[in-house]
């Protein structure tokens, strides 16, 4: 089969770089696969249980970055009890033990521990970038053997995680000899951080292009900060709480000015209303901005910010803006690519924007490909004109506050809405549904969706019809996520080939029962079906004909994991 | 305000009714409702943006069955087929659902914690339209009353204030001796020269200075004003002339 000496293809091989790619190659034949995994440095891992980390080392000995997930989409909405699972440690022991020059860890909805912080920074010396998504079970001490042990330090990115705050100087644990950082964000550490020392290495760190800041940081160390490190071109700012009136302030608003090469802004977790103005001379180069922890932001004083900010491609923010606001960045941003809109008030069911909002960017961003948006109410009529004027889309995710709310207008499901997305937006890859949805609108999505790879389904459908229309319909259906839907044992085992196709399947306050579960497991050794309920024993589960609380279910060539709570139970 | 009366009559009988399943009792909800209607009503000068509020609600409540509907029935209207819940009683009205809204954990949290630690987004979402305060100036017979949401700047006030006070003060001087006090820049020369000084007393209770923050931070805190008499003004006029010395 070769026409060329192995170094020729290891050459072209370099060249091809996706994952999936890459994946195809190797199951071209022997030789290929031979060549591919001696060669194959970036290796992403969908789901930590699908495989186990002895077999990732022995198949890839050359790896250089991994990207691990572990808990169910769902966990991020407390829908999963803790200690189910996902758990970092195995895999860096594994690492660690067969001598793999580790360089790069992504992990997201992981448990992290401060020992795997610390295995971790005494194993691989070439270590040079660890990020951390939506993860927990560390503290300031793992982050501090991390700074103080990893010499080549360039990436420390730290987002959305659940950080217990020792309060201790893990800032001051970087050595005088590390200048090698090119990205810190410690935006979501909840604890004071030695000032002194962020300054000082901010100023030894002469390649640092991104920065994201606590709350901790106040505004005089910012411009110092800034002064420091005109290069950077992402900045979260933490506190922007201060005296308008201060020399602080002036201050900053002078060395702002400097601040050309900033494209990204994030954070104002504590902002002092009106103070924004500083950031207008920055705000025509921005391509990304990400207002939407920034609660102390008005309606108002966001649009004006916003009208400076013509280069926009992604926006994130509150509903606080409104329907007007977002007809404003509707005429302002016209390259806008990504936008999410945040409920301001997730604890109640007000939202502030409304399907007006929506049409209005439809109308002005013809480039949007990636929505997510929490809205008090949504219009068939809507989607259907948003579906014709943005027909690019690949992500689009709504929530509807009221859950199962119909179109107002009408009164009727959002069936015709939704199915209008799915049948201009050829590209889709993901889809979040909300609102009153019949089976059709499962119809429409099994007809039209033929790209789609991620499916989120709340408080939808009638019957199991819904659901095998989705599972027959899109060949290409990687997740699955299904929550209070009346879907049950007939949709669960018409086809349980497909499961094997995807990576994973997440049914919770649905129909299915204890028996249909065991029935899957058995026929399907390849599945780990695990069952639990709200953190009882899993022998609570006796009778077959019982309804099971939450299922998840994923492909696996690692058996049955041996880490599993006890009030999991795995078929 | 009648028609008001009764939208908000029937926009309640509606919402015992509505299904929802959202969080929070009614009471809770109802507020953030006519929070929402009186902040869009503020910020819209356009009589169509009030309009429309009021006929979605026209439009929803008269849709409703007037009187009471059994939530029960409406689930059952929602879903045209052979209901599938499992238990009936369960989703209605006010229920909390977990993990809905989906929006996760960390960002909930952070919002919990950044609204029970700022001040003004909350003090600013009680205010109403109107905010009178007494104005009263030393050595008038009676006081006064404004509206500070009547006006947009400083400039606007003290304008304002002298024409209502000019009755009592000699002449032109005084009052243009208060509007030039409002220009931050002319203040170290005015504290010497003029007889009076505006001053008002926050939230907080402390009288200052005023003229330093902007001015819709001005209006949210200030609870009255008091027209001084320079001489008594010297308690205030010290940190006045301290914050124009860290201002060169």
């Amino acid at each position: 089969m070769n026409y060329f000496p192995d170094e020729v293809i290891e050459h072209v091989f370099d060249y091809v770089v996706s994952h999936s790619d890459r994946n195809s190659l190797s199951l071209v034949c022997k030789s290929w696969y031979r060549i591919e995994r001696f060669t194959r440095q970036r290796v992403f891992i969908g789901n930590c249980y699908s495989i186990s980390p002895e077999r990732l080392v022995e198949r890839f000995p050359d790896l250089k970055s991994l990207t691990l997930k572990g808990k169910p989409h769902f966990a991020d909405f407390s829908l999963v009890p803790h200690g189910w699972g996902g758990f970092v440690y195995p895999w860096i022991e594994a690492l660690a033990k067969s001598k793999v020059g580790l360089e790069e860890l992504r992990l997201k909805r992981m448990v992290v521990s401060d020992e795997s912080l610390e295995l971790l920074s005494r194993s691989f010396m070439n270590f040079k970038s660890l990020v951390l998504v939506s993860c927990e079970g560390f503290t300031t001490d793992g982050l501090a053997a991390v700074a103080a042990n990893c010499r080549s330090l360039r990436e420390l990115d730290l987002q959305e995680n659940e950080v217990e705050d020792h309060k201790g100087q893990w800032l001051s644990c970087f050595p005088e000899n590390c200048t090698s950082l090119v990205s810190l964000n410690f935006a979501c550490l909840k604890g004071e951080i030695n000032i002194g020392a962020l300054e000082r290495l901010v100023a030894r760190s002469p390649n640092l292009k991104s920065l994201r800041l606590n709350r901790s940081v106040p505004v005089d160390a910012l411009q110092r900060i800034l002064m420091r490190a005109p290069q950077l071109m992402d900045l979260g700012i933490g506190s922007f709480f201060h005296d308008l009136n201060s020399d602080a302030y002036a201050k900053l608003r002078t060395t702002i000015l400097k601040c050309t090469s900033i494209t990204s802004l994030s954070g104002f977790l504590e902002v002092a209303p009106f103070s924004l103005a500083a950031m207008y001379p920055i705000c025509q180069n921005l391509t990304s901005l990400n207002l939407s922890y920034a609660a102390g932001i008005q309606g108002s004083e966001l649009i004006k910010l916003i009208r400076h900010c013509g280069k926009l491609q992604r926006l994130w923010i509150m509903d606080c803006i409104g329907d007007k606001g977002l007809g404003v960045v509707a005429t302002a941003c016209k390259d806008l690519q990504e936008l999410r809109v945040f409920p301001s008030a997730p604890f109640g069911n007000q939202g502030a924007v409304t399907e007006k909002g929506l049409v209005a960017i439809s109308m002005g961003c013809r480039k949007l490909h990636s929505l997510l948006y929490f809205c008090h109410q949504m219009t068939n009529a809507a989607l259907i004109t948003v579906a014709k004027n943005c027909p690019n889309f690949i992500r689009f995710r709504l929530c509807i506050l009221d859950a199962t709310k119909p179109d107002p207008d009408t009164m009727q499901p959002l069936d015709e809405g939704f199915g209008a997305i799915v049948q201009s937006c050829k590209q889709l890859r993901r889809l979040s549904l909300s609102g009153q949805l019949t089976d059709q609108v499962f119809l429409y999505i099994g007809m039209y969706a033929e790209q789609l790879e991620m499916l989120s389904i709340a408080f939808a459908g009638e019957t199991d019809k819904g659901m095998l229309y989705v599972l027959n319909g899109c060949k290409k259906l990687r997740k699955l996520e299904i929550r209070d839907c009346p879907f049950g044992d007939t949709a669960l085992l018409t086809d349980i080939g497909k499961y094997e196709t995807m990576r994973s399947l997440w049914m919770s306050s649905c129909e299915v029962t204890v028996g249909a579960c065991k029935t899957l497991a058995k026929k399907m050794p390849s599945l780990n079906v695990e069952i639990f309920g709200e953190g009882e024993q899993a022998d609570c589960y006796v009778e077959d004909g019982q309804r099971v609380e939450k299922m998840y279910l994923y492909r696996t060539v690692a058996g049955k994991r041996e880490d599993a709570p006890e009030y999991v139970w795995t078929l | 305000m009648e028609v008001v009366v009764g939208m908000k009559k029937e926009k309640m009988e509606f919402d015992e009714t509505e299904l929802r399943l959202g969080i929070g009792s009614t009471k809770a909800s109802e507020e953030v409702v006519r929070k929402r209607g009186f902040s869009e009503t503020e910020n819209h000068d356009d009589d169509d943006d009030e309009n429309t509020t009021m006929d979605l609600m026209l439009n929803l409540s008269s849709k409703e069955a007037s009187g009471e509907v059994d939530p029960n029935d409406k689930i059952k209207n929602l879903q045209k087929e052979k209901t599938l819940l499992p238990d009936p009683a369960k989703p209605p009205t006010k229920t909390q659902v977990v993990g809905w809204p989906p929006v996760r954990s960390y960002r909930k949290n952070m919002l919990a914690m950044q609204k029970s630690s700022t001040n003004f987004g909350d003090e600013s979402e009680k205010n109403n339209a109107i905010s009178f305060v007494k104005v009263s100036m030393d050595g008038a017979p009676y006081l006064r009353k404004v509206d500070l949401k009547m006006y947009k700047s400083y400039s606007q006030l003290s304008d304002s204030l002298g024409k209502m006070f000019s009755s009592f003060t000699i002449g032109n001087c005084e009052s243009q001796g208060m509007k030039d006090f409002m220009n931050e820049s002319k203040l170290m020369d005015l504290l010497n020269n003029s007889d009076y000084v505006p001053t008002y007393e926050d939230k907080d209770g402390d009288w200052m200075l005023v003229g330093d923050v902007p001015w819709e931070m001005f209006v949210e805190s200030c609870k009255r004003l008091r027209i001084m008499k320079g001489k008594e003004a010297i308690g205030i006029a010290p940190r006045a002339m301290e914050k124009c010395k860290n201002r060169r």
